[in-house]
């Protein structure tokens, strides 16, 4: 046995005098090994201090685990003194989530069933601390007789105890219920508390309780009417009021009784009314009780007289020199706002003033009042306040903040414009904490707010080269002059001053952003986007743009490259494409977070400029194969307006065309479709391209399924051929899981590339499209063997044909 | 409900933990942690509310917290809890621990003021006191707080129970701990040892 054990406050004092944490560590891991030693060779004088010891230990953040067994022994001890370490450290060190906390059950019921009032205070204690569900099923029994007791202190713990019972086991109501109705008579406060505790806890655990204790609301009118009338009884009184404590918590059950339900309601008024006149506020615990008035009073069926009265004094509160009275005020308020809101109105130049707190607790609550207070009427100003308050605000508000400003403008706007002026307000100030999609409803906002176009352009063409550092502004800006560049050159617009821009600064503000380190990657793939608008827009030569398309086309980054390797096909291969590409994007309609999605994806696919996609794939050639064909794969974006475009596959060979076949079908001929769209994969309404030199042909009609073939031969590759296959559906059902397969005789090369989809839907729907490339070196004479597999009206239908008859030039 | 009582000293070093709800260890110690980091950054002249933080927080959760001298005393609490009405609550049980624990000349000096905060006002007293005690004693109230933790936890134990506030009338506390306290005397007297305190 250790000879010399330490006081505990021989150990603190030790602990104290260890000037570094690794000194303390070492004092505390050396006791502990004392203790340690103590637990497994016995010591019962001394282990209520070794067990102490341990508890400090504990509390500083080192292990005590082994402590458990301890607590155990020492409960289990017949002294005062042991016991009450014991049930402290069981309390510490353990709880529900370790096997060990059952082993106290017993030792808890027979200490509570011994008699003496101080250890079974400690047991009840210790079982509301960290009884678990088992722990208090077991005990339940025991505490209820412990409700009859004569001792008013035991019974004031057990009414505690039963709460956090029911609490764990809410089952138990069933026992604990009974015995309220006559708690409520006691005279003694702490059962009171204890008691009113208890029936809320019933009563919002179950509406069958709920109105079992509406009978009980003149008892505690009663209760609390005497507290308020008798002066002070001093014992209980706080500065004057009367055990504030017991009226609160009485306000509060009465608030819970006597919602939703007129005659309850009808009881209290007048107490309500007494209290909320006679209560002094000019204390604290006058205040806390005048507070719980109130809330009681507009939770109930009041008189409406008694409601006014209620908002008044929050008011009263709010112009409080005392901060603490000004924060419950607003939190007060903010519980009312839902209901009674025209009553909090009445409060907002007040609410808006706290807004300039410098105390954070009491700003954030009155930007949360705030937020709610605003409406059609007060928007312009509130958001003027917000605004201000954006400025000058804590970090950790600023998200809040310009979300809600966002917010109400987008509800309450007066007008388009300055709904637009406010959100580029809010983008300017606090652009790095709004939300990700702030950027793409302000693009949706000012594309659909056509007489707005040129003087959004122009106000973000300033805002843009003042400052390039706020990533959703710049987005925004790079997107609008992209669009709407003509606009910001020319033409006069009445509603800013006149701006001179020349067509050099604006091309270099934009590079200015792609360069900039401060830009993010979408950032810089907006600007990249914008800048090659441009160059439809503008009207001096394309050269700087060009520039810049080739110089990115060795950016690392793989998506800014990939676009400007795109961008410069578009240059140099498809020029006669580009203006038609890069046209003004339609409006998106909006319509929840799917929608948005597709907002996105149009402008990503506006963006992405499909006229001249760079096949990625590999083409399949040589003797092997006759039929030269393979799939291939390009990385387009899922879109929500269309199904998903797929992966092709490869195809099986088709076996076919030696020779001019015989039994090929013959489609008849028809009109070639006028105004067909060429590169039609993302189906956005274009208009169609100056009309093609070849005339469209279409192949195959079968039940309203209509195919047609369009063709293109790019003027630099006289060897090539583009094919646009495209699907219309007249008929009334949907064609669904089309897939077309396409063979050409040996001397071609054929590469088709993804469909758009595999459903063409009824009604003149959605058409679907596939592009072919085919080389033709030879200058043969083109034929085309065509496989359609799909279902339409519920059959599987396949049909396979030639097509001959394609026109010459397609391969001349 | 109270979720958890923290009192703590102006570095952080804990001083008295109680947590109403389990928590694993290491869980209680990021919750101190996390709360001395959040209180500590408020000024002197600000309320005494605070949303909590993340561990024991939630938009249900607020601290509500004094600071007397070198110690903060932090009540973890939800919606359900009248907020004046516990920070009357830390007042009180500050005054009377001290009045209870402390064996140095300086216990006298809380119990009259106490009295007299009663009868004035909160705010008032609260700053005269405090800056008497700065003024006077330096840490004195944190070292008999230190050095009687147990005694803290016992008075704290007569004034809330399993989260909820069980009794308000300071002199039926008193009482208690007294009986209490004679007790565990009674006991040592018979087992013949010295009187030793633990």
């Amino acid at each position: 046995m250790v000879a010399s054990s330490l006081k505990l406050q021989e150990l603190i004092q030790e602990i104290r005098e260890a000037k570094t944490q690794a000194q303390e560590r070492e004092v505390i891991q050396k006791e502990c090994a004392h203790i340690r030693a103590s637990f497994r060779d016995g010591d019962p004088l001394h282990s209520h201090r070794q067990l102490a010891k341990l508890l400090y230990a504990h509390m500083l953040g080192y292990p005590a685990h082994f402590g458990q067994m301890e607590c155990l022994k020492l409960i289990a001890s017949p002294r005062f003194t042991d016991k009450r370490v014991g049930y402290l450290g069981a309390m510490l060190l353990l709880d529900e989530r370790q096997d060990a906390h059952l082993l106290i059950t017993n030792s808890i019921k027979n200490d509570l069933s011994q008699g003496i009032e101080a250890v079974q205070g400690l047991a009840l204690c210790t079982l509301s601390t960290m009884g678990s569900a088992e722990m208090c099923r077991d005990l339940a029994p025991e505490v209820e007789k412990l409700l009859l007791q004569p001792s008013a202190y035991v019974r004031k713990k057990a009414v505690l105890t039963a709460v956090h019972m029911i609490r764990k086991v809410p089952e138990l109501s069933d026992i604990f219920l009974p015995p309220c109705a006559q708690l409520l008579h006691e005279r003694h406060h702490g059962i009171l508390l204890g008691t009113v505790t208890l029936i809320t806890e019933l009563c919002e655990r179950s509406p069958a309780a709920l109105k079992h204790f509406r009978k009980v609301v003149p008892q505690l009118v009663h209760t609390l009417r005497t507290l308020v009338m008798t002066g002070c009884s001093t014992e209980h009184s706080v500065s004057g009021v009367s055990d504030p404590f017991l009226q609160v918590q009485i306000l509060r059950l009465l608030r819970i009784l006597g919602r939703n339900h007129e005659e309850s309601s009808e009881t209290m008024n007048d107490l309500l009314a007494q209290v909320a006149t006679n209560t002094d506020a000019s204390r604290n615990a006058g205040s806390a009780v005048l507070f719980e008035t109130v809330l009681t009073i507009m939770d109930i069926r009041s008189a409406a007289g008694l409601r006014v009265l209620a908002v008044n004094i929050l008011g009263r509160f709010l112009l409080n020199s005392d901060r603490n009275i000004r924060y419950v005020a607003l939190t007060s308020l903010l519980k009312l706002v839902q209901s009674d809101h025209s009553a909090v109105q009445r409060h907002r130049p007040t609410v808006v003033e706290c807004l300039r707190e410098p105390d954070a607790s009491l700003s954030r609550r009155a930007l949360e009042l705030s937020l709610a207070l605003v409406n059609s009427s007060n928007v312009r100003t509130m958001t003027q306040e917000l605004q201000g308050f954006l400025e000058s605000c804590p970090p950790d508000l600023r998200a809040d903040c310009a979300s809600g400003i966002l917010l109400a403008a987008e509800r309450f706007a007066p007008t388009k414009r300055w709904h637009i002026d406010t959100i580029l307000r809010v983008l300017t100030t606090a652009g790095t904490y709004v939300r990700d999609d702030a950027v793409a409803n302000l693009i949706q906002l000012i594309g659909g707010a056509q007489e707005l176009h040129a003087y959004s352009v122009r106000r973000l063409y300033s805002a843009l080269a003042e400052d390039i550092s706020q990533q959703p502004l710049v987005q925004v800006a790079a997107w609008c002059i992209g669009e709407y560049g003509d606009l910001l050159l020319e033409g006069t617009c009445e509603e800013t001053e006149p701006l001179q821009v020349e067509e050099d600064v604006v091309l270099a503000l934009l590079e200015r952003v792609l360069q900039s380190h401060m830009s993010l990657p979408a950032t810089r793939g907006y600007a990249l986007t914008a800048l090659m608008k441009l160059s439809t827009r503008l009207h001096g030569d394309n050269n700087r743009i060009c520039q810049v398309m080739s110089i990115y086309g060795s950016c690392q980054d793989v998506e800014l490259q990939q676009r400007a390797v795109e961008y410069n096909a578009l240059f140099r291969k498809y020029d006669h494409l580009r203006a038609a590409v890069l046209e003004k994007m339609p409006l998106v309609e909006r319509g929840g977070p799917q929608v948005n999605e597709a907002a996105k994806e149009s402008k990503e696919v506006a963006q992405l400029s499909e006229a001249a996609p760079v096949p990625t794939e590999t083409q399949v050639r040589g003797p092997g194969y006759p039929w030269g064909k393979s799939m291939v794969q390009l990385p387009y974006p899922a879109l929500t307006l269309l199904p998903s475009l797929q992966a092709s596959k490869l195809l099986d060979l088709l076996d076919l065309l030696d020779g001019p076949s015989e039994n090929a079908q013959h489609p008849p001929p028809l009109d070639p479709t006028p105004g067909d769209t060429l590169i039609h994969l993302l189906d956005l309404p274009c208009t169609p391209l100056p009309s093609a030199p070849i005339p469209n042909l279409k192949v195959f009609e079968r039940e309203g399924l209509q195919l047609t073939l369009s063709f293109v031969r790019p003027p630099g590759t006289p060897t090539l051929l583009l094919i646009t296959v495209t699907a219309t559906n007249t008929s009334g059902g949907d064609v669904t899981h089309f897939i077309c397969q396409v063979a050409v005789p040996k001397s071609f090369q054929l590469q088709l590339q993804a469909p758009s989809g595999d459903t063409v839907p009824a009604q003149g729907g959605l058409p679907m499209t596939q592009l072919l490339r085919i080389l033709n070196p030879n200058k043969a004479p083109l034929r085309l063997k065509l496989r359609l597999t799909y279902d339409h009206f519920g059959q599987s239908v396949q049909e396979i044909f030639e097509v001959n008859n394609l026109p010459v030039e397609t391969w001349q | 409900m109270i979720k958890a009582i923290l009192i703590f000293n102006n570095h952080g070093k804990p001083r008295l933990s109680k947590f109403y709800q389990p928590y694993s260890e290491d869980t209680q110690q990021q919750i101190i942690r996390e709360t001395f980091h959040l209180v500590s950054k408020r000024d002197e002249n600000v309320c005494n509310f605070l949303e909590g933080g993340l561990l024991i927080g939630g938009s249900d959760n607020k601290l509500i917290y004094r600071h007397y001298a070198t110690l903060y005393f932090v009540f973890c609490v939800d919606s359900s809890e009248s907020e004046l009405g516990i920070l009357d609550l830390i007042q009180r049980w500050f005054f009377h621990s001290l009045e209870h624990v402390g064996n140095s000349v300086v216990t006298v000096f809380p119990l009259w003021l106490s009295q007299i905060f009663e009868e004035e006002g909160v705010l008032s007293m609260h700053k005269v006191f405090v800056e008497t005690l700065d003024k006077c004693f330096e840490n004195v109230c944190e070292l008999d707080l230190i050095f009687h933790v147990d005694k803290v936890h016992n008075i704290l134990a007569e004034m809330v129970m399993g989260g909820m506030v069980l009794e308000t009338n300071m002199n039926e506390i008193v009482t208690q701990i007294d009986a209490q306290n004679k007790l565990e005397k009674s006991e040592t007297f018979i087992f013949q040892s010295p009187r030793q305190d633990r």
